[in-house]
């Protein structure tokens, strides 16, 4: 015998369900009046430092359907590579980048659309620095528990070469998964829960 | 606020034999949403230890008073009235303050205020069914609504929800984001339903059911139930490596 570690468990992970917009995002339903702006709505404003980027695509299914009742959030650093957070140690985030956004697919095509600006670059554990990525959680019906992964940018080619995220990858293949093509201002990131193109999920 | 600095050990690995699997063909739904490869797993990184923080002033007057904040002036929400409340700690069980908890229900007859809901039960006039709160320094939270109804769902040919709320929370990192659903102790539904049967372990799924909560009910006025959510914990070494890596 020995002491306990009297640890408690977390609390296990239930599917956000079909109705997740009321809970996270009640005025895209149009039940207006209770909050006066959905959450991670508006991720920046006038005054925010970067390069302004959109993020778009679809959460496919294995049968290759969007998903129309799919809630994503993302969490990025600001320009400057720092984290709007308590939590960030290493100097302050731009005010007025909040880091976080929160969309719903649209209930008809399933289409997904962030307005945020290109993160800057942030270090990993052994102080080499990462590639400038973006880090997205997903929920929807059917999905037990929230799905981590992480977008990367189509055309930083020679830091995703070198990110050692990626380079945990054992089957490369699967690399251009997290990757979203650019095109003008936009990227293009298309999540696939199964398939021969099944996004690279994390266990984080 | 405490004068102390934020804590930025890495979070404790999830254990994910407590949590449902991601493959649960009693829930249909599922089966063609389910990732089939393994999950690839790395360290946390400054990326995974921060997180959105939300602030009170977010927080408007009515958004934990779900009896109220939908209804027009001087109505109210019909059903059972309860109070949920009860604390947000981590796997150390220390509380989490200022976690925003977002919280969404069916009305006391299992309808939901949703585009795709059909169900034949009516829609309360008086009520929305949405709400969050923020943590206070004890981890602690409390909000007032109605008891949901349960729902029959298109799953098997005769599968109904228990009675359940959806809960959303964040903790201080962005590795800690959970969603998942409380139930009320005594419910017959809760042995039935393919969802909560995603989860095979019977102590997991014991940790989801709110006890009612006697000492705490307001007399002449609403019930309480008890619901505490653990969210994961963190080392809290001093000899983990510095971020900085140096």
């Amino acid at each position: 015998m020995a002491q306990s570690l009297n640890r408690l468990k977390e609390s296990a992970a239930q599917t956000a369900g079909p109705y997740v917009h009321i809970g996270c995002t009640p005025n895209f339903l149009g039940m207006t009046g209770v909050f006066p702006e959905d959450l991670g709505h508006s991720m920046v404003n006038d005054k925010t430092k970067g390069e302004r980027i959109t993020i778009t695509g679809h959460v496919f299914d294995g049968t290759a359907t969007p998903l129309k009742d799919a809630l994503l959030e993302i969490w990025q650093a600001d320009a400057g590579g720092l984290y709007n957070s308590p939590s960030e140690l290493r100097g302050s985030a731009d005010p007025n980048f909040t880091g976080w956004g929160r969309q719903p697919t649209d209930l008809g095509t399933g289409v997904f659309s962030f307005e945020t600006i290109k993160p800057g670059r942030v270090p990993f554990g052994d102080g080499r620095l990462q590639a400038a990525h973006i880090s997205f959680y997903i929920v929807a019906r059917g999905i037990n528990l929230g799905l981590n992964t992480r977008m990367y940018f189509g055309d930083e080619e020679e830091a995703n070469g070198k990110d050692p995220i990626l380079g945990r990858v054992e089957h490369k293949v699967r690399v251009p998964t997290l990757i979203a093509p650019r095109q003008g201002n936009t990227y293009t990131f298309e999540i696939h829960l199964q398939g021969d193109r099944e996004t690279i999920f994390f266990d984080i | 606020m405490s004068n102390q600095d934020p804590e930025t050990g890495s979070f404790f690995p999830r254990d994910r034999s407590w949590h449902p699997k991601a493959f649960t063909p009693d829930y249909k739904t599922s089966v063609v949403r389910s990732p089939q490869k393994a999950l690839i797993s790395f360290p946390n990184t400054i990326s995974e230890i921060t997180g959105p923080v939300f602030g009170h002033n977010i927080l408007g007057e009515l958004d934990h008073d779900l009896i109220r904040n939908f209804a027009s002036p001087g109505e109210s929400a019909i059903g059972e009235r309860i109070i949920v409340h009860g604390r947000v700690l981590d796997e150390r069980g220390r509380g989490v303050p200022g976690a925003l908890i977002e919280v969404w229900q069916a009305n006391a007859g299992g309808r939901y205020r949703h585009k795709n809901e059909g169900y034949v039960a009516p829609l309360d006039p008086n009520f929305g069914g949405c709400g969050r709160t923020i943590t206070n320094q004890d981890g602690a939270y409390e909000f007032r609504t109605v008891k949901p109804g349960p729902y029959p769902w298109p799953n098997g040919v005769n599968d109904w929800r228990p009675a359940h709320i959806h809960f959303s929370l964040f903790g201080a990192g962005f590795a800690q984001r959970l969603i998942t659903q409380m139930y009320f102790e005594g419910d017959p539904l809760i042995p039935l339903c393919p969802i909560v049967n995603a989860i095979s372990d019977e102590r997991a799924i014991e940790q989801l059911v709110a006890p009612l909560d006697m000492a705490n009910t307001v007399p002449m006025d609403a019930r309480a139930y008890k619901f505490d959510i653990v969210l994961r914990g963190r080392r809290s070494s001093l000899f983990e490596n510095k971020l900085e890596g140096n």
